[in-house]
């Protein structure tokens, strides 16, 4: 940035610190893969290390033959990611719209509407009996989706970058006669798409790894989304022995990896951010760039 | 010829409309616009709002049957407040909370800042996108997992760090039994996970700095130490300062997730790290015993409230452009 200098060997030892720390980050992701290709036999004698004396498979072997149980929290996860992405774009990309128009009169009032619920919060106890009591939000895959809706933060982001975009666009399409609603959908919100990626990115995101919800509002075991069905099966390995095939279950648990397993599930269960994580993380950077939220 | 009448130009209100008539001439030309709102104020409404008249929970003998409105009244009036403290329990958990979001707020702060400013001095763009892959990595897995890692490093039997004490011939450690030193790996583990994300506010604010500072300094012969010192640190101060003021304005909240996944219901491990959050949870969840749990989080979202107003309005003194509102 400062100097023309090509190699600047007072960098060195802040490349070395920075390379140091980016490798601390990565190495649990590569203890916990060393642990799921590890034998059982090795983790009992030595524990789990860095790189397996031996790869064995044994773990994934047992994990994909009573893969049923995790394929049902991948279908969970998925609905439930790509429908609350989906609705949770549309409902905060909509709300921001009137609140970034001054010609909209009670504009200030919607903002702080919104606003408020970023400065006061009924917390976890009125909001588990109002999910509960009153709306008996509970094991369905609804209750995994319409809390997280409406953000108020999204929202903000989206309004702040609404308003970066000239009245005369809107006004243009008025004149040629164009509604509201198309003037939002056709133009608004095409000119809005690097804002919009970026919450969808972060809504995505958010819905993939919630497990909240789940341990709130889901008691039913079957209708647990992916990261709780992670907890459920490594605190207890009890769910190989529910599945159906009862005897081949007896004969495999006598020997069964269990702690090969934990970590092979954890690999399977964060696979797909791992294999999207490449190609999105730049655009999560510069969406964190943009995202100074302001009321 | 009389005065003129100096032109409205406001674009679409040619007239002022006052009072409830004002209302819905207002909601009736631009319907459309407040329609789109219409979503979102729902859910809002309850999600957020709801509960927040919930919170009057505190003050109830609830019932499941009878609902937050229909249960009865607590007779004295503060008989779930008086409840919550006869334990040590609740500000065992105030206090805990409020110091260890104090150690995550300077520790990650510091490391962000640190490595922000040695990040912007490197030039090569591969080594820079290298390095920003593996310390942003950890943002994007859930707490649940991080919970796996921290039992792949610290179980007893198998751990990879007893592993490696073992190695080193040392006797294997039971990190479970140890609650002061959860402290501390709590706030590793929240740097290792967060940095990647805070960094990045940093990162931008030191690449907004004008290069002819930097020019400036150079021709005036500053070391590299004085140009952080005096260029980069001064100029990106209002960063900080505001989410510093920011994040304070969060003390009283803890990041549940993160206490649920790496303590979970150890015991042995409260005395340090049981908080707010943890504490209510299993209250409710756990004992069901919603009177004990809906004191503590009236307590609590009313503290937390009233911290956020007053940090923001430090902010905003320090920094109008940096408050929250």
């Amino acid at each position: 940035m400062h100097t023309k200098k090509k190699l600047n060997w007072s960098n060195l030892p802040f490349a070395i610190i920075l390379i140091l720390a980016a490798m601390l980050c990565v190495i649990p992701f590569i203890l916990v893969l060393s642990g799921s290709l590890t034998s059982e036999a090795e983790i009992n004698e030595s524990g789990f290390s860095l790189w397996p004396k031996q790869v064995d498979f044994t773990a994934y072997k047992l994990l994909f033959q009573n893969f049923s149980r995790i394929a049902n929290g991948y279908r969970i996860t998925i609905i439930v990611t790509v429908v609350g992405t989906f609705l949770s774009l549309f409902v905060n990309a909509m709300a921001a719209y009137p609140i970034s128009q001054d010609r909209v009169k009670y504009h200030s009032f919607l903002n702080f509407f919104v606003l408020f619920t970023m400065l006061f919060s009924g917390g976890m106890v009125p909001w588990f009996i109002v999910c509960r009591n009153m709306l008996h939000l509970t094991d369905s895959i609804w209750a995994l989706i319409l809390p997280y809706l409406a953000n108020a933060w999204y929202i903000f982001l989206v309004r702040n970058y609404y308003r970066g975009i000239p009245i005369e666009m809107v006004e243009a399409a008025k004149i040629d006669g164009a509604s509201e609603y198309r003037t939002f959908f056709q133009i608004i919100m095409p000119l809005s798409k690097p804002v919009l990626a970026t919450i969808t990115l972060f809504i995505s995101l958010n819905y993939w790894n919630d497990w909240w919800l789940g341990i709130m509002l889901i008691d039913d075991t079957d209708k647990q989304p992916l990261q709780l069905l992670l907890r459920t099966i490594t605190s207890n390995l009890q769910f190989l022995s529910a599945s159906s095939n009862v005897n081949a279950v007896a004969e495999v648990m006598k020997d069964m990896p269990s702690e090969a397993i934990k970590m092979a599930t954890c690999i399977v269960t964060i696979g797909p951010i791992i294999l999207v994580y490449p190609f999105v993380q730049k655009y999560f950077v510069k969406g964190i760039m943009v995202g100074a939220v302001k009321g | 010829m009389g005065k003129r009448k100096r032109p409205d130009t406001r674009p679409y209100c040619k007239r002022e409309r006052r009072g409830f008539k004002g209302f819905l001439y207002e909601m009736k030309k631009n319907a459309p616009l407040y329609s789109m709102f219409i979503p979102a104020a729902v859910l809002l409404i309850i999600f957020n709002y709801l509960p927040m008249f919930g919170l009057v929970t505190a003050f109830k003998d609830f019932n499941f049957s009878d609902g937050i409105f229909g249960s009865p009244w607590m007779d004295p009036w503060y008989g779930n407040f008086k409840y919550l403290f006869s334990t040590g329990a609740a500000l065992r958990a105030t206090r805990n909370t409020i110091f260890l979001n104090v150690l995550f707020i300077f520790f990650e702060l510091v490391i962000e800042v640190a490595f922000a400013i040695m990040f912007a001095e490197l030039r090569s763009k591969k080594l820079k996108s290298g390095i920003q892959f593996g310390i942003f990595l950890p943002y994007f897995i859930s707490w649940i997992v991080v919970g796996l890692f921290s039992y792949n490093l610290f179980s007893y039997e198998h751990g990879s760090l007893n592993n490696l004490r073992a190695l080193m011939g040392m006797e294997p450690y039971n990190w479970y039994e140890h609650p002061y030193i959860w402290i501390l790996i709590l706030v590793i583990f929240r740097i290792w996970k967060m940095c990647g994300y805070g960094m990045v506010m940093y990162i931008a604010a030191l690449g907004a700095i004008d290069t002819s500072y930097y020019e400036a300094a150079e021709i005036d012969g500053a070391t590299r130490w004085q140009r952080i010192r005096y260029v980069s640190l001064p100029l990106i101060a209002p960063t900080i300062i505001t989410l510093l003021l920011l994040n304070c304005g969060k003390i009283m909240n803890a990041d549940f997730g993160m206490f649920y996944a790496l303590i979970g219901d150890n015991g042995q491990l409260y005395s340090t790290t049981d908080v707010l959050d943890t504490f209510i949870y299993r209250n409710l969840r756990l004992n069901g015993d919603v009177g004990m749990s809906s004191a503590a989080g009236f307590y609590q979202s009313i503290l937390s409230t009233a911290i956020l107003l007053v940090m923001n309005k430090i902010a905003r003194k320090y920094n109008p452009e940096g408050a929250l509102f």
